[in-house]
């Protein structure tokens, strides 16, 4: 039963096209990421050629403002990135899913108090929070994460309450309680997995989200800190109108890769939607 | 309705008050804004503590959230820790840019998000409606800094058609926003949010394409266009509503970063300012008005939400 579901799922998301081209891309770059001690032709901190070169042979992205390869960089970056965007996914689902779990099952005054709360966090711009938490926190890689990990739970919280109280009153989950199951039982092994595949969904948003975040505090200074390249702070060099207007190799590769990830990152969602739940209208 | 609008109100007040506590914990945990105003070997530990005194830093925590809450709700949120200048002073000066840049993306980007998502639903599954859709996945998807970047090099430093920086030429008459300044971050804002809504409409739509009573006018012979613009978009309505409330707080996040770019002076360019510079009253007083729109925008949606759709339930 539960094996014919997963099967069914993969093959309503093996039908849409974008999507499965969108996980090849993201497989292909998160293989590159992870190989990159292995591909990247130098260290990321290697001074190996002239100062700002174009690209060309030997240096297939050119080298950066002080004479590192690019290219090297871009991949210890994608890797940096990928790992930043993985890892507070998967702190803020945690968190979601227990908040949302804890509101929607116990109800009342828990319900009451959680759900205020995640108000509070909506209210505040997004990104006004993580950069103001981010100039409390010394930037770097593990403060983005827990930032990004700790600000991003609410959609993931409101989901999961939603649908733990249309589950909560199924037959079957009655029919556990009546039967004396405790109530860890009731929350993980009846009333989680029904609500498992639509978090899933919504983590994929998630994660294009953070990717998108992590770039935009690097790229502002406030994220990870060079010399340790991400795929935001490798677009640093652009604020300047030199850089900007003559050596796009400086920065128009880390930000096309940003945009092929994230985009990729989406259609997955998308199909991953449509595949969990065939319903929906396209 | 009033007793609705109360209650959504009360709710909202709830919310607020627990925004401040946080707000001002979030603040003082910081860390202490005299080391960071006067850091310097020069300053003596006398000093610090005459100046704590007068910022009224040595005070205990809950004594100092219930002086400022006070001078808030008068209207008073200190005097910036940099400029020396009272908070609410520098606010009034840089609100007009801002406004002008949030109202003008707000509207283009529901301008382009209702269009296009109409004519996708509409053109279901033609090849515009797959351009559609993937364009507002790309809308979605390219960091708001990065299309700032890219429009920078191209049209400012290679075209040199626009302005990359500013609000108005230097040395101008008058004190306005000039609009070859405005169109660069108006469209980097516009993009990204219309991206994010174009598919909701186009759901949205879809949806009440589907409708009994859409098929009853069609069935009564009533031609395509007429029925989709007299009976579908007076439904499109609320999730119209919805998407202008969803955006509020995206236009304040993405607008302190496109500010920062763009040089924008406004609320966002001081934001950041503050942030970088620990300037805690701006900071407060921008986390608190931030959420105080936003409430309200939440609180307003829901109301006409009510109003545009009578079979809302009013609890």
């Amino acid at each position: 039963m539960e094996e014919s579901y997963i099967r069914s799922v993969a093959r309503r998301f093996s039908y849409h096209k974008a999507g499965m081209v969108s996980l090849a891309v993201v497989i292909l770059i998160a293989a590159a990421a992870l190989l990159a001690p292995v591909i990247a032709p130098y260290g990321y901190e290697d001074i190996v050629g002239g100062i700002s070169q174009p690209p060309g042979p030997g240096h297939l992205l050119g080298t950066d403002g002080i004479g590192r390869d690019m290219f090297s960089r871009l991949l210890y970056g994608t890797r940096t990135s990928l790992f930043v965007g993985l890892a507070a996914t998967l702190l803020s689902t945690a968190v979601g899913v227990v908040l949302g779990l804890v509101a929607g099952y116990f109800g009342g005054i828990w319900d009451m108090i959680l759900m205020r709360f995640t108000d509070m966090v909506m209210s505040f711009p997004y990104i006004l929070l993580v950069l103001v938490a981010s100039v409390i926190f010394k930037p770097g890689m593990w403060n983005i994460i827990l930032i990004l990990g700790f600000v991003d739970w609410t959609g993931v919280a409101r989901l999961v309450r939603g649908n733990v109280l249309a589950v909560k009153d199924e037959n079957y989950v009655q029919a556990a309680r009546l039967a004396g199951m405790p109530r860890r039982h009731l929350l993980f092994s009846e009333i989680l997995p029904n609500v498992i595949a639509p978090v899933l969904v919504f983590a994929t948003s998630v994660m294009a989200l953070s990717i998108l975040d992590e770039a935009a505090l690097s790229f502002l200074g406030m994220g990870v800190q060079p010399p340790d390249p991400s795929l935001g702070n490798l677009l640093n060099g652009a604020q300047s109108l030199t850089v900007l207007g003559s050596m796009p190799w400086l920065w128009l590769a880390p930000g096309l890769t940003i945009v092929l990830l994230v985009v990729c990152v989406n259609f997955v969602g998308d199909a991953l939607r449509d595949a969990v739940d065939p319903t929906t209208m396209r | 309705m009033t007793r609705y609008i109360l209650k959504r109100l009360g709710v909202a007040l709830i919310v607020l008050f627990g925004i401040t506590v946080i707000d001002f914990f979030i603040m003082t945990l910081a860390g202490n804004p005299v080391e960071i105003l006067s850091g310097g070997p020069k300053v003596s530990e006398a000093m610090l503590a005459q100046r704590a005194e007068n910022l009224g830093l040595n005070k205990p925590v809950y004594v100092q959230y219930v002086n400022w809450l006070n001078a808030v709700l008068h209207g008073d949120f200190g005097y910036s820790y940099k400029t020396y200048e009272p908070v609410s002073q520098m606010i009034r000066a840089r609100l007009a840019p801002t406004l002008i840049l949030m109202g003008t993306s707000l509207a283009l980007s529901l301008v382009i998000a209702v269009s296009a998502g109409i004519y996708a639903a509409v053109h279901r599954r033609s090849a515009g409606d797959y351009a559609v859709v993937t364009g507002a996945f790309l809308g979605q998807s390219v960091p708001q800094f990065f299309l700032a970047l890219v429009l920078i090099a191209v049209f400012s430093v290679n075209l040199g058609w626009l302005p990359s920086s500013g609000i108005r030429k230097l040395g101008s008459a008058g004190s306005g926003v000039q609009f070859r300044y405005l169109i660069l971050p108006c469209l980097v804002l516009a993009f990204g949010m219309a991206g994010s809504n174009i598919r909701y409409i186009r759901s949205a739509m879809l949806e009440i394409l589907n409708k009994d009573y859409l098929r009853t006018a069609r069935g009564k012979g009533l031609g395509r266009t007429l029925v989709i613009w007299k009976h579908a978009l007076r439904n499109a309505l609320i999730p119209i509503i919805t998407v202008i409330g969803m955006e509020i707080p995206g236009l304040f996040g993405g607008s302190i970063i496109i500010e920062q770019m763009f040089g924008w002076q406004g609320l966002g360019l001081m934001t950041m300012n503050a942030i970088l510079g620990r300037d805690y009253p701006v900071i407060m007083a921008m986390c608190l008005i931030s959420a105080v729109v936003v409430l309200a925008a939440n609180l307003i949606t829901d109301i006409l939400y009510a109003v545009a759709d009578p079979t809302v339930r009013l609890e």
